[in-house]
C-alpha cells in the first residue's frame, strides 16, 4: 500500500509500524474519511473486522480497531482509532458489513457510533445493564435481572453469575512462593462468598 | 351439469392485489431445523413474500473472548473446538498459528503439513455435513444419509488421531498433542477414494435435480460488490465471483507447496454457493493426496521453543530441568512476547480471524474472535426480503452458518 500518499492526505495520521501488517493510529474525526479513501483510492474493499478495545490504563480508555483487507492486493491494513467521549463516527455507511460489528463493540464496550443506524445491543438482551467485556466486568459476571419480566414474577428467577471456584487456573508470575496458580476472577471463593 | 371455470394467471394476481397490504410478522426460530442452531428471525410477510428479516443473534453468546482473557493460551484452545464445532480441527489450527505468529515461531515441515491434513479433512466434513443439511431443507433427504456416512467415517479417523470425535483439541501452541498414528495416512488415502465417489453421487442426485434447481436456481443471487460490502469470505464470497482464497492469497502452514485450483461462481446465487462446496470437496481431497505423497519426517513441534511447548513426558519424569519447564508451562503458560497480531485462515466457512493483543506474559491481554457466519448472517436483511419464506431455509442452507462461531 501507499503509506506515504495516505500520511500526506490525512497528517494527523501516524504510522505505528506493525509487526504483521502496516499499523496506523488514526484521529477518530477522520476516520470515515480514511476508510472511505482507503477503499476507493488504495483498494482495500474488504472489512476484514472491526472490533472494540478496553486499553484500561490510555487515555482515552477505549477504542476501536478495523482491520482492512485489499483482496486485490492481498494485503491487510490495521487502524487503531481512539474514541472521543466514548464515540466514534460510524462506517457502516462505506462498509454495510461494519454495522453489526459496531453493534458488537457497542454491546460489549459501550462505545458508541455516531450515525450508526440500528444501535441495538446485538449478542446480550437489550434490557442488560452492562458491557461485559470491559475489563472492569468481572468474568463471573454481575446478578441482573431476568430478561422475562413474566417468568420471573413468578419463579423470582434471576440471571446469576458463574460458579468460579473450578478455575480457570494460572499463576501470576513473579516469586515462585507467592505465585500460587489462582483463578484470575475472584469476585467470588471460598472465604467471599458471593453477595 | 358440470360447470368448468378456467383459473387463469390474472385472476390469482388480481386476488393477491386485494390482499396487499396486509402485513404479519413472523418469527422463525430460535429452534427451527432450518437455523441450524439457536437463531431467530424476525420476519415481517406479506402474503408469502417477506418484506423485512431481522436476525436475533446471542443465544449461544458464552463469552469466549472474555473466557480467553483470563486463561493461558493452551487453556484456551479445547474453547476454539466450541467455534465452529462442525470444523474444530480447522479452528484449532487456525488459533494455534494466530498465536505463534505473534511469538515469532516457524513450526517444523512435518507439523505444518500433519497441520494441512487436519485442515483440509475439517473442510471436507464441515462440507459434508453443509450439503447433506442443504440438501434436507430443500426437501431431498437421501443426500444427506450419503454425506453422514462418509462423515462418519471421518470421525473414526479423528478419534484415532486426537482421541476425540468432535472436540477434538489437536494443536498446542508451538506444536500438536501427539505425531500421526501409525498407517494413519495410509487410512485417510482410502478415505478419499470413497468420499469422491460420494461426492459423485450426490452429483448425480442433486445437480440436474429438477426440485432442487428450482429451489436454488437463482434464489437470492449475491453480487460481487455486495458480497465485497458486507465483508463475506470463503465460499459464500467465492461463489460470488470473487476469486480470492487466503490458502492460495496469504498461504499459511504451506499451502504454497500443494497445487489445487479455487472454483469460483458467477451468479452468486444458492445453486452457485451449492456447486463452489461441491468442487471445493474434491479440491481439498487433491490436496490431501499430495500432503500425504510428500509428507516430511521430522520433528513434529518446535523443540527449541522452550518456554512455549511442553518438553517430552519421558524427560519430565526423569530430568530436572523439563520438570521444571514443564512446571513452568503449565502453570504460567506458554511466554508469548508483548505485541499484536492478526491472523485469519481460510476455514470451511470463511475466515476465521484472531486478533490478539499480548502485554507478555502466559495470558493474553484481548484475544478478539472473528467468526465468518457473523458476517455470512449479517447479510440476511439485504438479500431476503423479496423472497418467499419457503426460500428462507434455501438461503439459510446455502449460507452454511454456524452459531457457535457467530455468538462465541
Amino acid at each position: 500500500m501507499d503509506v506515504l500518499a495516505l500520511t500526506q492526505k490525512f497528517p494527523q495520521t501516524q504510522n505505528l509500524a506493525g509487526q504483521d501488517m502496516t499499523t496506523f493510529a488514526v484521529n477518530s474525526t477522520e476516520l470515515a474519511d480514511i476508510v472511505k479513501y482507503l477503499r476507493d483510492e488504495q483498494s482495500f474493499d474488504l472489512l476484514a473486522d472491526l472490533c472494540g478495545m478496553d486499553w484500561k490504563d490510555r487515555t482515552p480508555q477505549f477504542g476501536v480497531v478495523i482491520h482492512l483487507l485489499s483482496t486485490k492486493n492481498r494485503e491487510y491494513v490495521r487502524l487503531h482509532a481512539p474514541c472521543v467521549d466514548d464515540t466514534v463516527p460510524t462506517i457502516s455507511d462505506i462498509h454495510p458489513g461494519a454495522n453489526w460489528h459496531e453493534r458488537e463493540a457497542y454491546d460489549m464496550f459501550g462505545i458508541k457510533f455516531v450515525g450508526h443506524p440500528d444501535p441495538r445491543r446485538i449478542l446480550m438482551w437489550e434490557a442488560y445493564p452492562y458491557h461485559p467485556l470491559r475489563k472492569d466486568f468481572p468474568l463471573a459476571g454481575i446478578e441482573v435481572p431476568f430478561p422475562a419480566a413474566d417468568v420471573a414474577a413468578v419463579t423470582g428467577q434471576t440471571v446469576e453469575p458463574a460458579p468460579m471456584m473450578g478455575g480457570p487456573f494460572v499463576s501470576s508470575g513473579g516469586l515462585m512462593s507467592g505465585a500460587e496458580p489462582q483463578a484470575l476472577d475472584q469476585s467470588w471463593n471460598e472465604e467471599k462468598p458471593k453477595s | 351439469m358440470k360447470t368448468t371455470k378456467e383459473i387463469s394467471l390474472g385472476d390469482i394476481a388480481a386476488r393477491s392485489e386485494e390482499l396487499r397490504g396486509e402485513s404479519m410478522t413472523l418469527n422463525m426460530g430460535p429452534s427451527h431445523p432450518a437455523t441450524h442452531g439457536v437463531l431467530r428471525l424476525s420476519l415481517e410477510l406479506d402474503g408469502d413474500t417477506v418484506t423485512k428479516c431481522d436476525p436475533v443473534i446471542g443465544y449461544l453468546h458464552r463469552g469466549d473472548e472474555k473466557i480467553a482473557e483470563n486463561m493461558t493460551y493452551n487453556q484456551f484452545v479445547p474453547y476454539t473446538d466450541r467455534l465452529d464445532y462442525l470444523a474444530p480441527l480447522a479452528n484449532n489450527v487456525a488459533y494455534a498459528i494466530a498465536v505463534e505468529k505473534l511469538a515469532g515461531l516457524k513450526m517444523p515441515e512435518r507439523c505444518e503439513a500433519i497441520r494441512v491434513v487436519c485442515c483440509e479433512m475439517a473442510r471436507i466434513s464441515s462440507h459434508l455435513l453443509g450439503l447433506g443439511v442443504y440438501a434436507m431443507d430443500t426437501g431431498a433427504w437421501t443426500v444427506f444419509m450419503y454425506t453422514f456416512t462418509e462423515r462418519e467415517k471421518l470421525y473414526t479417523l479423528f478419534e484415532e488421531l486426537t482421541g476425540a470425535r468432535f472436540t477434538t483439541s489437536y494443536t498446542r501452541i508451538g506444536g500438536l498433542t501427539r505425531d500421526l498414528p501409525e498407517g494413519w495416512l495410509q487410512r485417510v488415502e482410502t478415505f478419499c477414494d470413497g468420499v469422491l465417489k460420494t461426492i459423485d453421487e450426490v452429483d448425480r442426485l442433486l445437480t440436474r435435480n429438477g426440485i432442487f434447481l428450482e429451489r436454488t436456481e437463482g434464489i437470492a443471487p449475491i453480487s460481487k460488490e455486495l458480497a465485497l460490502a458486507y465483508g463475506l469470505t470463503g465460499p459464500n464470497l467465492r461463489a460470488s465471483g470473487v476469486a480470492f482464497d487466503l490458502r492460495k492469497d496469504k498461504p499459511y502452514s504451506g499451502y504454497e507447496k500443494y497445487d489445487f485450483d479455487i472454483p469460483v461462481g458467477t451468479k452468486g446465487d444458492c445453486f452457485d454457493r451449492y456447486l463452489v462446496r461441491m468442487e471445493e470437496v474434491r479440491q481439498s481431497v487433491r490436496i490431501l493426496r499430495q500432503v500425504i505423497k510428500t509428507m516430511p519426517g521430522g520433528a513434529w513441534y518446535a523443540e527449541d521453543a522452550k518456554k512455549i511447548f511442553l518438553p517430552p513426558k519421558a524427560k519430565i519424569m526423569t530430568k530436572m530441568e523439563e520438570l521444571i519447564q514443564n512446571f513452568m508451562l503449565v502453570t504460567e503458560g506458554p511466554q508469548i512476547p508483548a505485541g499484536e497480531i492478526y491472523f485469519e485462515a481460510e476455514n470451511p466457512k470463511g475466515s476465521l480471524g484472531f486478533y490478539i493483543v499480548s502485554n507478555g506474559g502466559g495470558v493474553p491481554y484481548r484475544l478478539r474472535i472473528h467468526g465468518p457466519s457473523f458476517v455470512s448472517l449479517s447479510i440476511l436483511p439485504a438479500i431476503v426480503p423479496g423472497n418467499f419464506l419457503t426460500d428462507i431455509s434455501s438461503i439459510l442452507g446455502s449460507l452454511d452458518f454456524v452459531m457457535g462461531e457467530c455468538d462465541r
